[in-house]
């Protein structure tokens, strides 16, 4: 009898190439490698002065995403670093035979929609990118993990890369009923299991989300939580595929079709862990104590459901925690005990590879429709792909945003990360559906407090830290 | 990347300990999308400075750098390996390394030589009293020469055979290219590719 073996175990066990010997690493191939412009210019040019070619374009894609404008995307980009950096990825890709959906292409987007949205990301794979949030298409019980620039030029020519193994945790999320409370996402779970475990509790692991909590979400409420599995220091994050799984890739661009489909099918059902089968480390999580959740402070770890108050760090036992809370706060601009609820937001973002997708955009839409944004509050409403984008439009999304007087803008990685012009101003406070409230991370100075799509729009209408339930 | 078994060439004594990346090369320089041409943020700051060594003749020709101890501390930054080498050094040697540094140097082809600080002290003198001077690197032996003076610097057995062989990170795995292909044979046929669905 085989020894039972965690998901993870099996996915990696059916990728090697080559066992190591000794403490050299295992060779893993790779499935599918994802492209975009900042992270793959020396890559490809190592490629191109070691005269090597791309060994497998055939399963490589690229987009331009994490530095594209979101508005006037007809005009050329105006700062110069970063349109140097999509010409010479639209530029490689031609010399290296990568197919690229540019700017204002149908299927232009953030990668980590854009994967999904086509159906390239499927049950049982390896998915690369040089970018840490690749740990999304784990939804899809896919292993998928963030990569180094010499790490894409290595995939690029070998499609292989040499890995030591890592260590396996089970996240187990379950309620009563398999629900959680109304008003409670996807979201909300990933930002209290990471607050949880710390920033650094998933250091050395690939993290398997179970429970009947976890069941029962949607794909993209799915990804949403695979996505943040970085934010806690893990390697990868993973979701046995099931029905809702397969129900999401039947029909797209790149599924299996008709034989092909069947086999797959008798495939992706092996993809489970055994029972039997021991991980390093188990984490239980109440799925019924679960409340709409916000960050306070300036790691994704430091969050609190939004009915409590700004931490005091006095309480703090952990000498390191108090130190690094008391700077959170003061860059924060908070005081310890007022409530996070009178919170003062200038700027609300939904959008972002964590919570750019049709379900993110219905939810903010939903609490919006026939309300107004508070006075003095911003709002960025930033499709995470060009598809996603347009099914918004066919479902007049768009109008409850403008109607709202939110902005309505085109596809990218935008105010997540600031590396395009949508940037919060040094002392500007955001309530943000993305992924990292890091000092600076959304323009010099800025303040980030990480939020589910439902508290962005609910926070967007009365202007502090909200929940839809505060609405009238 | 090319195999490496004696080098010769002019020696540069630096004597500083403690050279961190961000030294060797200040992050302003990343931006790059280039693979090479970061010759001229190698020491950016220091070279701002008219008598810093590098601006002297003849060390600015040198191929040889000769550093007090903990070199290539600090943040993991390729590009201070591609930096030195863009510039022209081939062979570091110093009384201690930074970790990750010493790995970039075995993945980019920069010979990180550890020897005794003492045998450093030495052939600063040496360097410094007769400019221009030539090291001869000798990876084979594990041995530095310069005129009359000769010792031993350590480097593991397995950097050396990579940098022998000429090999990377990326050079190593295609040494088993064949594993890859008889691999990619056995991949279920239902597997996605990316080439655009009819």
């Amino acid at each position: 009898m085989t020894k039972a073996r965690t998901l993870a175990e099996k996915v990696w066990d059916r990728h090697v190439v080559r066992k190591g010997e000794g403490q050299e690493p295992d060779l893993l191939y790779i499935d599918l490698h994802l492209v975009h412009e900042v992270t793959s210019p020396q890559a490809f040019d190592g490629l191109r002065l070691a005269g090597r070619p791309v060994r497998r374009p055939d399963l490589t894609i690229a987009t331009e995403d994490h530095n594209v404008p979101t508005k006037d995307v007809e005009l050329p980009i105006a700062d110069p670093v970063s349109r140097t950096q999509v010409e010479t990825l639209r530029r490689n890709c031609a010399e290296f035979g990568v197919d690229l959906y540019p700017m204002n292409h149908a299927e232009q987007g953030i990668v980590h929609i854009i994967g999904p949205q086509l159906g390239l990301t499927q049950p049982g794979m390896t998915v690369v990118c040089g970018d840490s949030h690749t740990s999304t298409h784990g939804a899809f019980g896919a292993m998928a993990f963030g990569i180094g620039t010499s790490e894409v030029e290595h995939v690029l020519a070998t499609q292989t890369l040499p890995l030591k193994p890592f260590k396996t945790m089970a996240i187990n999320v379950n309620s009563a009923d398999g629900t959680l409370r109304p008003g409670v996402t996807s979201k909300d779970v990933v930002l209290a299991i990471i607050a949880r475990i710390g920033t650094g509790g998933g250091q050395g692991y690939v993290l398997e989300y179970r429970g009947n909590v976890i069941e029962n979400l949607s794909m993209e409420a799915r990804m949403t939580i695979c996505n943040m599995s970085i934010e806690a220091g893990a390697r990868a994050g993973m979701i046995a595929p099931d029905q809702v799984t397969y129900d999401f890739i039947d029909g797209r661009d790149h599924a299996p079709k008709g034989e092909a489909w069947d086999a797959a099918l008798a495939d992706w059902a092996t993809l489970r862990t055994d029972e039997g089968a021991t991980f390093d480390a188990e984490v239980d999580i109440d799925g019924d104590a679960l409340t709409p959740f916000v960050t306070w402070g300036t790691n994704p770890g430091q969050g609190l459901p939004l009915g409590e108050n700004v931490p005091d760090p006095a309480a703090i036992v952990d000498e390191n925690e108090r130190v690094a809370a008391e700077r959170a706060i003061d860059y924060m601009g908070l005081e310890a005990g007022m409530p996070l609820r009178d919170v003062r937001v200038d700027t609300v973002f939904v959008g972002s590879c964590t919570n750019g997708r049709i379900e993110d955009l219905r939810a903010a839409a939903s609490v919006l429709d026939g309300r107004t944004l508070a006075k003095g509050v911003r709002m960025l409403v930033v499709p995470g792909s060009m598809r996603v984008r347009f099914q918004a439009e066919d479902e007049g999304l768009d109008k409850v945003f403008t109607a709202a007087g939110a902005e309505w803008r085109s596809a990218g990685c935008s105010m997540c990360l600031g590396m395009n012009p949508d940037q919060l101003e040094p002392g500007e406070r955001s309530a943000s559906t993305s992924n990292r409230n890091f000092e600076g991370r959304q323009g010099k100075g800025g303040r980030t407090h990480l939020v589910s799509p439902l508290v962005a729009a609910a926070t967007a209408v009365r202007g502090t830290l909200s929940s839809p339930e505060d609405l009238d | 990347m090319d195999a490496f078994s004696t080098h010769t060439g002019i020696g540069v004594p630096l004597r500083r300990s403690n050279v961190d990346t961000d030294q060797i090369i200040p992050a302003v320089y990343l931006k790059r999308v280039t693979r090479t041409g970061f010759d001229d943020g190698l020491f950016a700051a220091w070279r701002q400075h008219p008598d810093f060594i590098l601006n002297t003749e003849p060390f600015s020709k040198g191929s040889v750098l000769v550093a007090g101890p903990d070199f290539g501390t600090g943040s993991s930054r390729e590009h201070a390996v591609w930096a030195l080498m863009d510039y022209g050094f081939r062979v570091v040697i110093s009384a201690r390394f930074g970790d990750i540094f010493r790995g970039n140097s075995a993945k980019g082809g920069l010979v990180a030589a550890q020897c005794e600080q003492h045998d450093v002290e030495l052939l600063w003198k040496l360097l410094e009293n007769e400019p221009g001077t030539e090291v001869t690197v000798d990876l084979q032996e594990r041995t530095v020469q310069a005129k009359d003076l000769t010792f031993a610097f350590q480097i593991d057995d397995y950097t050396r055979w990579r940098l022998l062989e000429g090999l990377d990170d990326i050079g190593l795995t295609l040494r088993h290219e064949g594993d890859i292909t008889t691999f990619e044979a056995s991949r279920p046929a239902w597997l996605p590719v990316t080439t655009p669905a009819g």
